[in-house]
């Protein structure tokens, strides 16, 4: 049963072959056989699924059905989830029982899907690697002794070992496109706005996105058919409704103009991505589209610019976290500043506490014009390159990461070296454009197969666009058909 | 550019955070590399650039001033590490 697309399971539960209680139920055998190997869910909500599998059979029964009635889906935990656990990977809130449903997964809910778990992720989201979660790092269903990427390497992780049928991730600075790339999955980060961010445990408001983590780009149409969407709960989530995204999957390519950045195939690309990257866009040339190199000159001040925007904005959002009403608080606090301060340094790992303190820094009397403005310019600089850039192409397309998965412990000491892995996913987040990473190859290094990713830009709300060029090279290659021998 | 012990303490304390003066250096000299990294922005010239705050330049609708929520406040209490008669509870705050 498992091992299928959403597509695949939807038109298997469509005719009867199997009811989404037995699916549900195969999945959570595969879950508690597998997940102590690969740590991708922090949380399984067992009696949940079941409860929810029942009710998607009955309504099934009744006629009254979708495309995702049914299906088994992970949440990543940073996903708010009504009387279930949420913990965004951090002892702060390991203790935290949502009271309410974040409106992607009230819309998932809505549709009929099951909700397995919550999936392990780098701790509030900051990490490239998974390896900064509370509850342990994830490893990678390729191979155990490599990260799965990160922040929603918990996601990445348990579509590609087959332990859920699709998943929700986050993507701030390419936290759904680098797991997706080292994991040999699809990640889509919609345009900024796009989807509603209510219930997303925020860390940079003005980059915060959510987007599907799948096997294919139409699952993740089906999923962006379910979420995508204004919601008067989030002044950030455009009004403009969302377009079908299945109606546009079998579009033909003919006359698409490709854009490849020359500052992406420099220096710092592993060999193996870049001949990847060039099979690619043979494909895409044969059903029909043009490509042409395209200049993003100020895409290397993108990680800078980055680490005072993000940090400045994440300082503010979990200044929340005070241990008065919710989440952790410390043992016999003294007075309420001893509070305050204990609660927050033994409640944060201590890359959070990094960022908190960079931000605090940036934003600092004295300091605010020379980082905070500064950054915000660059921004403005690499959102113009961007346009440019989109007046003579539709889809821009370059590599995920500089190499392929890296191995647990490599990375993890140094900061700098680990804020560079994102080098070719931040500028989209900068930019507020949508992104998605697909599997285009593979590499055999010392006997293991560890996939390869592709990214394509699109132009603001054009995630359509994306997912029919997505969509159309997956249907003219098997890459996204691979899968770890789990 | 390089942060001093005593800069740490300061952003720790803005921040309120508490970081003990064995691993002050430490956090010193990481937080001092990743402003280095920072600093390579200071390399473009931006005088007659402006900001942007927001991908698409949008400014935050708002909503009209109505009340929609209803109490829930034992609830929404319940994940609260102390509460008393309705109150959440915290250290005395006037000594």
């Amino acid at each position: 049963m498992s091992r299928r697309t959403v597509a695949e399971l939807s038109r298997s539960l469509a005719r009867g072959e199997f009811s989404s209680t037995e699916l549900t139920r195969d999945y959570l055998s595969r879950i508690k056989q597998f997940n102590g190997v690969y740590n991708a869910y922090i949380t399984v909500t067992e009696e949940l699924a079941l409860a929810q599998a029942t009710a998607a059979d009955q309504r099934r029964a009744r006629g009254e059905h979708g495309p995702l009635t049914g299906i088994p889906i992970a949440h990543k935990d940073i996903f708010c989830v009504q009387d279930v656990r949420t913990t965004c990977a951090s002892k702060m809130l390991s203790n935290f029982i949502s009271p309410y449903n974040a409106t992607v997964v009230e819309r998932l809910n809505a549709a009929g899907t099951v909700t397995l778990g919550k999936t392990n992720m780098d701790e509030f989201a900051m990490g490239s690697s998974n390896e900064t979660s509370f509850f342990g790092p994830v490893r990678n269903p390729w191979d155990p002794e490599r990260v799965p990427g990160g922040s929603s390497g918990g996601s990445a992780a348990a579509v590609a070992a087959d332990l859920c049928a699709i998943a929700t991730g986050t993507d701030t600075g390419g936290s759904i496109r680098q797991p997706a790339a080292f994991c040999g999955i699809t990640g889509f980060k919609p345009s900024y706005g796009r989807i509603s961010r209510w219930g997303m445990i925020a860390f940079a408001s003005s980059l915060d996105q959510a987007g599907p983590i799948s096997k294919s780009a139409e699952d993740a149409a089906l999923m962006m058919n379910a979420i995508a969407g204004p919601d008067s709960k989030d002044s950030t989530c455009v009004e403009v409704a969302a377009p079908d995204y299945m109606a546009t999957l079998n579009d033909s390519l003919q006359g698409l103009r490709i854009g490849v950045p020359r500052q992406h195939l420099a220096e710092g690309l592993g060999a193996e991505v870049e001949s990847a990257l060039q099979a690619a866009l043979k494909v895409f040339e044969s059903l029909g589209a043009t490509i042409k190199e395209v200049d993003l000159p100020n895409s290397h001040l993108s990680v800078s610019a980055y680490y005072v925007i993000a940090p400045a904005e994440a300082s503010a959002n979990l200044s929340r976290f005070d241990g008065v009403r919710y989440g952790y608080r410390c043992a016999e606090p003294v007075n309420l500043e001893d509070m305050y301060k204990r609660s927050r340094s033994e409640g944060f790992g201590s890359e959070v506490k990094r960022r908190i303190m960079i931000g605090t820094y940036a934003l600092s009397a004295g300091f605010y014009d020379a980082y905070y403005i500064k950054a915000q310019q660059i921004r403005r600089l690499i959102k113009q390159d961007f346009d440019n850039a989109f007046k003579d192409v539709d889809v821009i397309i370059g590599p995920t990461t500089p190499h392929t998965a890296f191995k647990l412990g490599e990375k993890n000491s140094d900061p700098v070296t680990m804020y560079l892995e994102d080098i070719y996913t931040i500028a989209v987040n900068l930019a507020g454009l949508p992104g998605m990473s697909i599997p285009a190859g593979l590499h055999t290094h010392l006997n293991k197969r560890l996939p390869i990713g592709i990214q394509l830009v699109g132009k603001d709300f054009d995630e359509a666009r994306l997912l029919n060029v997505a969509h159309q090279y997956q249907q003219n290659t098997d890459w996204h058909l691979q899968r770890p021998e789990v | 550019m390089a942060l001093e012990k005593s800069d740490v303490e300061k952003i720790a304390h803005l921040a309120r955070l508490h970081i003990d003066a064995t691993e002050a250096q430490e956090v010193a000299n990481r937080i001092s590399s990743i402003l280095d990294l920072i600093n390579q922005m200071q390399s473009v010239e931006t005088r007659n650039v402006a900001p942007l705050a927001h991908p698409f330049d949008a400014v935050q609708r708002l909503r009209p001033d109505v009340v929609t929520e209803k109490n829930e406040r034992e609830y929404l209490q319940k994940i609260a590490p102390s509460v008393q008669n309705g109150l959440y509870l915290v250290p005395k705050v006037i000594e």
